[in-house]
């Protein structure tokens, strides 16, 4: 068949799987069309419940990039206090990391 | 026109190499045709690479000797058997990267012209540009070491001639000098290694050495400065560290084509170890070390990338990150070189994965440094905490830019996603726990780009983005060129990977065909 793309245990076949996707997406859409239509533009319920209090100024609600996945590296602390060090920005320490790889990988071909 | 064809190989270097020239003549007395000439010449470039490429997918391997009457043989008959000219070798690993650069420098091209149109010093700039292509054609279609390394040296200054050809306040010349510097030792390495193997062999042809192989000392100097040296091309942890800082700094576009440039050094890694070495060595420990290499690659590229707020490093590490991806799967293929059975049952697949992903890899990480470049372009901001609500304004950028996040994330139906299935299937068969960690890099990619995209194309239109508007019809176009082929790949993945693929890995397996092709049975 077309597209089938064989992987070792299986097979994958993109043209399938949008097929299914597509009537998924057919499906929900039929029953999102039974439900009952109450949404009124440019009416109080169209504008964000924060608790009764004013909507702030929109630069003021976008989450920017910084505000993301600081719980993440906060997480991983230990690692990335060491890791990120080791991203120095000094070309001496990269050379000095090609020196060391070359020593590491020399004595694995010899010693295994 | 049959000259034309008998001499393809020629033409892919001869002919980005004219037109290089000529462009600062060009540029001084006819400034007006300028675009319309760097246009020409990169398709010109890029069709005679397709042509070659054909050419090797329905005839076979290429071997093509410079300087000698068409028809005659590689290795002269009064030459003791030994091919003593300069030899192009392209056999199916060559024109499947032949391919990969030909599209993404012609797209790039298009992207730039406009990008770069009210910037001072372009005839230099695009002559620097065809000499980076000329680098990347001639690294990944020569059969000669030398000529290997020289191919090698052109792809590294012209490549760090471009990062710093717009200094942005002196942190450009940095991140170049740095990139020059790392790429210079590895380049002296690479030069030492030939001169190791010419002491022995007498003869710089690839095919004639491979022929010769044996496990000597010398042999295995050689081997591993080719590895560290070329894997630090490549962008490998633990010698990716000048790569951040070059493709963070770079012309957008230029990015887009540096991250075909480093897999330049891919393929010279991949041809060293299978073609020149293959069997003579132990291959599960080599197999194990570039294993080793990719795992590296993929976790540390991938948690350094989510910390970011520059956007363009950020994806830089994404780029190390993918690459882990490309040595795990050939590493695998690699370690079970020596054993039929498991190369039958999953080694082939982890090679067609892994080489797959280099196309891949060119195609989406292309589209998403243009589509970044778009933006920055546009607001002339790098920083993703100064970024938001760009959706408004650039929905053509961002719809480009989502296809290539949700690519790299290993999301269906996109190209991305084919490859590493590929790659996860095979991986587990090898070792459970490699194909897990690369699972959960993919996630971790996708988390990523999550941000990047809520970062840049979500939220609110901000006020100081209001009159951002999208950027002009060429850099779209070049975009267009990169997501046709990111959905193409992920729809078709049977057939690049039957058609490309199969051809590209069974080249790297089967060491015996390219002797063959060059020495006609050997010496």
């Amino acid at each position: 068949m077309i597209g089938d793309l064989l992987t070792g245990y299986g097979f994958w076949n993109p043209l399938v799987w949008i097929a299914v996707m597509v009537t998924g997406l057919l499906i929900a859409w039929l029953i999102w069309r039974c439900g009952e239509s109450d949404y009124d533009k440019g009416t109080e319920q169209t504008k964000p419940y924060l608790s009764g209090n004013d909507e702030p100024e929109k630069g003021a609600v976008h989450i920017r990039g910084g505000n993301m996945y600081w719980g993440f590296t906060h997480a991983l602390k230990g690692y990335y206090d060491k890791l990120i060090p080791l991203h120095s920005g000094v070309v001496n320490d990269y050379l000095a990391w090609f020196l060391i790889g070359v020593i590491v990988i020399f004595v694995v071909v010899i010693m295994v | 026109m049959n000259v034309l064809f008998d001499n393809l190989p020629a033409l892919l270097i001869a002919v980005p190499l004219f037109c290089a020239f000529l462009l600062p003549i060009i540029g001084r007395f006819l400034p007006q045709i300028r675009d319309a000439w760097i246009i020409c010449a990169s398709f010109a470039a890029s069709l005679i690479a397709v042509i070659t490429a054909f050419t090797v997918y329905t005839k076979g391997t290429i071997v093509y000797a410079f300087g000698a009457a068409a028809g005659s043989p590689a290795a002269p008959i009064d030459s003791g058997g030994i091919p003593f000219r300069i030899i192009f070798t392209i056999d199916g690993f060559g024109a499947f990267m032949l391919l990969s650069a030909a599209i993404v420098s012609f797209a790039v091209v298009l992207y730039l012209v406009s990008s770069q149109k009210e910037r001072s010093g372009k005839s230099e700039f695009y002559a620097l540009y065809l000499l980076l292509t000329a680098g990347i054609f001639g690294m990944v279609s020569t059969g000669d070491m030398f000529n290997f390394f020289v191919f090698l040296e052109i792809n590294s200054l012209a490549g760090a001639a471009l990062v710093s050809y717009h200094r942005r306040g002196g942190i450009a010349a940095e991140g170049a000098l740095k990139y020059l510097i790392v790429n210079t030792v590895g380049g002296l390495m690479v030069l030492f290694s030939i001169g190791l193997l010419y002491a022995q062999y007498n003869s710089l042809n690839m095919a004639v050495i491979a022929s010769q192989m044996t496990l000597s000392t010398l042999n295995i100097i050689a081997l591993v400065l080719f590895i560290t040296a070329l894997a630090m091309k490549a962008g490998s942890v633990p010698f990716h560290f000048a790569t951040p800082d070059a493709y963070s700094v770079a012309p957008s576009g230029i990015t887009a084509v540096m991250i075909v440039a480093s897999q330049a050094g891919l393929y010279g890694l991949f041809r060293i170890l299978f073609t020149l070495y293959g069997d003579t060595f132990n291959t599960v420990t080599l197999g194990w070390i570039i294993i080793v290499l990719g795992v590296l690659s993929m976790v540390i590229g991938v948690t350094m990338a989510i910390p970011q707020k520059d956007v363009k490093r950020l994806l830089a590490y994404h780029a190390v990150s993918q690459t882990g991806y490309m040595l795990l799967g050939v590493g695998v293929a690699l370690a079970v070189l020596g054993d039929p059975v498991a190369m039958a049952s999953y080694g082939q697949t982890a090679m067609e994965g892994g080489l797959f992903h280099i196309i891949n890899h060119a195609m989406y990480k292309g589209l998403l440094f243009l589509a970044v470049g778009a933006v920055i372009y546009r607001t002339g901001v790098w920083s993703l905490n100064k970024m938001g609500g760009l959706g408004h304004n650039m929905k053509w950028t961002m719809i480009f830019f989502l296809i290539g996040a949700l690519a790299i994330a290993g999301i269906p139906p996109f190209n991305g996603f084919a490859s590493k299935l590929m790659i996860y299937e095979s991986v587990f068969a090898f070792n459970p726990a490699l194909s897990i960690i690369a699972m959960v890099v993919s996630i971790l990619t996708l988390a990523s780009f999550m941000k990047v995209f809520h970062s840049m194309f979500m939220g609110p239109q901000l006020p100081e983005y209001a009159e951002v508007k999208e950027v002009p019809k060429l850099m779209i176009a070049g975009m267009v060129i990169l997501t046709i082929f990111v959905i193409g790949f992920g729809l078709f993945p049977d057939l690049v990977v039957n058609n490309l693929v199969a051809p590209a890995g069974d080249a790297l397996i089967n060491k015996g065909a390219y002797i063959t092709a060059v020495l006609g049975g050997g010496l």
